[in-house]
């Protein structure tokens, strides 16, 4: 058990007072821009990458790696409370997030969140622990039909889980797909569905369209309730922070599936955003009771949250074992480790242990260090939506378009989040679901291009997704998850039928 | 530390009468890839290097506008015509863009101030492949046309042209699968899903010092200088250039380059074009160029234009020969 001995002596690096300042420091940073949107772990670690060029390594890395636990933590907030996911990964915590914090149980929503999310981050950081060298062979497998076929098993789980009509959710569906097509394509190289716009060359932002359809549709549906929405009036006690932490273990299973999805999200590196959709959509599935979900159901916040944080913390383990980032903000990370003169990849854990050792103990307390802080804030973020609704509106509608900027600094961003916003105040109004038309515009050009990488590999042969037993065994899951719904009729009509012989008879 | 800041001072206080102009608002680095990618690392390290010998009086904001291939920053920066306070950060995709894409700039809206550094061209193998020279590679190649499968980074990019170079001339049909980024055709190599990869040096070494993979040829003109070793007592300098290995391609290289908007001051590109000249010459540059197994190489006014008219002959042979102009 060698690793365990250098995580022991990686502890005796982190447990300093000047570390774990760091920690603190790093954490708060990261709440800061993880709460407003636009800004997000990425763009806040590469602002902190110059003031690192000056420390040691390891302070470096537990301020960066703790400033994205932060920002990981402060996205799920404002999803909560504002309906604006501040990450991408966080916009499947507003599904039932927002709608519980509207209900009054804006403390308990943020609890659940937080402390899910802490559990799935510490699941994360254990498997490292155990599974680095393995894990890091497995990542190697993956190639573009298997990633294809992750991404078709996301979608799959997804499909028909909404209470609209399927051919709703296939417009949707279709609609994000064409939105992710604008811009270049990496397969062609050329620019597709641009106009000759120049603004449209970048593509249209996921983050731009997300504040839009949730944050501005929602506003607007609020102000047509005629501003009589003023602010929630439940008490905000800090003792319903206890009394939701007990209420935990209730969701066990609902942790331990969504876990698993994001550890395995994390190191194929598919992200925190596939993987959080991915265990919404299955959390769904397979709960007996479906009524709740989309209007506060516990499980709908624990969830996609324990998926993010598991998903995000193994997606640093591809980073550091083959020099592979999983995410946006693994890769900034990346290259700070190469201005610090460390070279990210297989040899990494052999060179230099006490680096690779420090992170990850650092990774343990760094978390435990943000679930307390977050959790002590919890009553403040409480109280905001207890302010009138004539203050806390223009103050989202600042932030949205002040975040809307920042992805790009461009003026035309603007713009495309105002139609976004009216596109979501549309769609709700006409019950067409937001979700789908998200969840292809994230990952509609990654799958685009993991099948037409496919295809060409196999020139243009479709038996590539059946090549080997993990694509096929992905596949066929994905198939599965696909007609989920129609065996679940078929069961279901058969019991009902023997139920109805049954009583018959009797 | 003291010196230092003298030394800076005093450099500084020599070069203020000479010029006339001097940066007095901040100063946006415009980064033509996204965070993390290697001109992102590039025009970091040149921000890190002013801050630290304080080149420059006025404050830096690095932006990433890595967008459309890079396409994005460059319309950007082309839109502040005659603004002194854009720098532009790149590669050749400046002039190579516009060609094989139709974005809405021409490399003329930009005007060049200098290059630093020419990154380098290998091909790589997985680790465990039958192949141990390149002449074996092509001949393999050239026995089963389509059937060896080349992963690179984007389309029409200078991966892919480096790829069909290779196939004219050794005259052998390769087939290409374009990936988002360099690290991911690193990882399919290292995995087995494809046969070879054109990767920088630093895009690939860490997996090159796990064995994963291991370089064919290196497309310079002459040997990497010598150094430590990497994997398996074999460094950089014991990678053969393509030349001497069987591959009649002298060479292929990728500079690092720096731009303004059209229509500035003469002056003003003579300011940026004196800081990089000092950024350049500093310890942390060469450690940068070392570590990423660049060759630093400072070029501006006629030998950067003079290489850029080179260059650009050169792909534009392939370019036509693929059909990929699209003007």
């Amino acid at each position: 058990m060698g690793n365990f001995g250098y995580l022991m002596d990686g502890f005796a690096t982190v447990i300093t007072m000047h570390h774990i300042v760091i920690m603190i420091a790093g954490v708060m940073l990261g709440i800061l821009v993880g709460v407003l949107p636009g800004l997000g772990a990425p763009n806040g670690v590469s602002l902190l990458l110059p003031l690192t060029f000056t420390m040691d390594p390891i302070s470096a890395i537990i301020l960066l790696s703790c400033m994205y636990w932060g920002a990981l933590f402060g996205g799920s907030t404002t999803s909560i409370l504002f309906n604006i996911p501040g990450e991408p990964s966080s916009v499947a915590t507003t599904f039932d997030g927002y709608p519980m914090a509207r209900s009054g149980q804006a403390t308990r929503a943020l609890t659940l969140a937080f402390m899910s999310a802490g559990i799935g981050a510490l699941a994360g950081v254990m498997m490292i622990t155990l599974l680095s060298s393995w894990v890091a062979r497995f990542a190697l497998q993956f190639s573009s039909p298997e990633f294809f076929a992750v991404y078709f098993l996301a979608f799959a789980s997804f499909i028909g889980m909404g209470s609209n009509s399927a051919a709703k959710t296939l417009v949707m569906m279709m609609l994000g797909f064409a939105f992710a097509t604008v811009g270049m394509d990496t397969i062609s190289g050329g620019l597709r569905l641009t106009f000759g716009l120049t603004d449209l060359i970048k593509g249209v932002s996921f983050l731009v369209a997300v504040m839009g359809l949730f944050g501005l549709g929602e506003l607007l549906l609020t102000t047509e309730e005629g501003l009589r929405f003023e602010g929630i009036k439940a008490r905000v006690r800090a003792i319903d922070v206890v009394r939701t932490l007990k209420e935990m273990p209730r969701y066990g299973w609902s942790i331990l599936r969504s876990t698993i999805i994001g550890i395995w999200m994390g190191i194929t590196p598919a992200g925190p955003t596939a993987a959080s959709f991915m265990s919404y959509g299955l959390a769904r599935r397979f709960a007996k009771d479906k009524s709740q979900f989309g209007k506060g159901d516990p499980r709908g916040i624990v969830s996609p949250e324990t998926a993010d944080h598991s998903a995000g913390t193994s997606a640093l383990l591809p980073m550091l074992a083959l020099g592979v980032p999983g995410s946006a903000t693994a890769a900034v990370m990346m290259g700070g480790l190469m201005i610090w003169g460390l070279t990210p990849g297989p040899m990494l854990f052999i060179d230099r242990p006490d680096f690779v050792w420090g992170l990850i103990a650092s990774m343990y307390i760094g978390n435990v260090v943000a679930v307390l802080l977050v959790l002590t804030t919890v009553p403040l973020y409480a109280s905001i939506l207890r302010v009138p609704f004539s203050i806390v509106g223009p103050v989202i509608v600042a932030i949205i378009f002040s975040g809307a900027y920042q992805i790009a600094n461009s003026t035309f961003d603007l713009w495309l989040v105002l139609g976004f916003g009216v596109f979501g105040y549309l769609f709700k109004k006409l019950d067409y679901p937001i979700a789908p038309l998200v969840l292809a515009m994230v990952l509609g050009d990654k799958a685009e291009d993991a099948f037409r990488q496919s295809m060409l590999m196999s020139n243009g042969s479709l038996t590539i997704f059946w090549s080997n037993p993990l694509v096929s065994a992905i596949m066929a899951l994905g198939l599965l998850m696909l007609v989920w719904p129609l065996i679940a009729t078929a069961i279901g009509l058969r019991g009902s039928r023997r139920r109805a012989g049954q009583s018959a008879k009797a | 530390m003291l010196r230092k800041i003298t030394l800076a001072l005093l450099a500084m206080t020599m070069a203020a009468p000479a010029l006339a102009f001097e940066p007095t608002r901040p100063v946006e680095f415009v980064v033509t890839s996204g965070p993390g990618g290697g001109t992102d690392n590039f025009a970091r390290t040149v921000q890190s290097i002013i801050s630290k010998h304080k080149l420059m009086k006025a404050p830096v904001v690095v932006t990433n506008k890595g967008g459309g291939s890079g396409a994005e920053g460059f319309v950007y920066a082309a839109g502040y015509k005659g603004d002194p306070y854009k720098l532009t950060f790149g590669t050749n995709n400046e002039y190579l863009l516009p060609s094989v894409a139709d974005v809405p700039y021409a490399p003329e809206d930009l005007t060049p101030v200098a290059a630093l550094a020419l990154d380098e061209f290998i091909v790589w193998v997985n680790g465990e492949s039958k192949f141990n020279n390149i002449k074996d590679f092509v001949a393999a190649a050239k026995a089963e046309p389509k059937a060896v499968q080349f992963g690179g980074s984007q389309s029409k990019d200078t991966d892919q042209i480096l790829v069909s170079t290779i196939a004219a001339t050794a005259g052998a049909e390769f087939r290409y699968i374009p990936f988002k980024s360099g690290g991911e055709a690193a990882v399919q190599l290292a995995g087995g899903h494809i046969d070879a990869n054109v990767n920088n040096p630093n895009e690939n070494r860490g997996q090159w010092q796990a064995g994963m993979v291991k370089p064919l040829c290196v497309f310079r003109p002459d040997r990497f200088p010598k150094g430590t070793a990497v994997h398996d007592g074999k460094g950089w300098h014991d990678i053969p250039t393509c030349a001497e290995a069987g591959l009649a391609i002298d060479s292929y290289r990728m500079p690092r380059t720096v731009w303004l908007p059209a229509g500035v001051e003469d002056d003003v590109v003579a300011f940026y074009r004196d800081v990089l000249k000092k950024v350049s010459e500093t310890p942390e540059w060469a450690d940068y160029v070392a570590k990423t197994s660049q060759t630093s190489k400072f070029m501006a006014g006629d030998d950067f234009n003079a290489y850029q008219t080179a260059d650009r002959e050169n792909v534009r042979k392939v370019l036509q020969r693929e059909g990929w102009l699209v003007k």
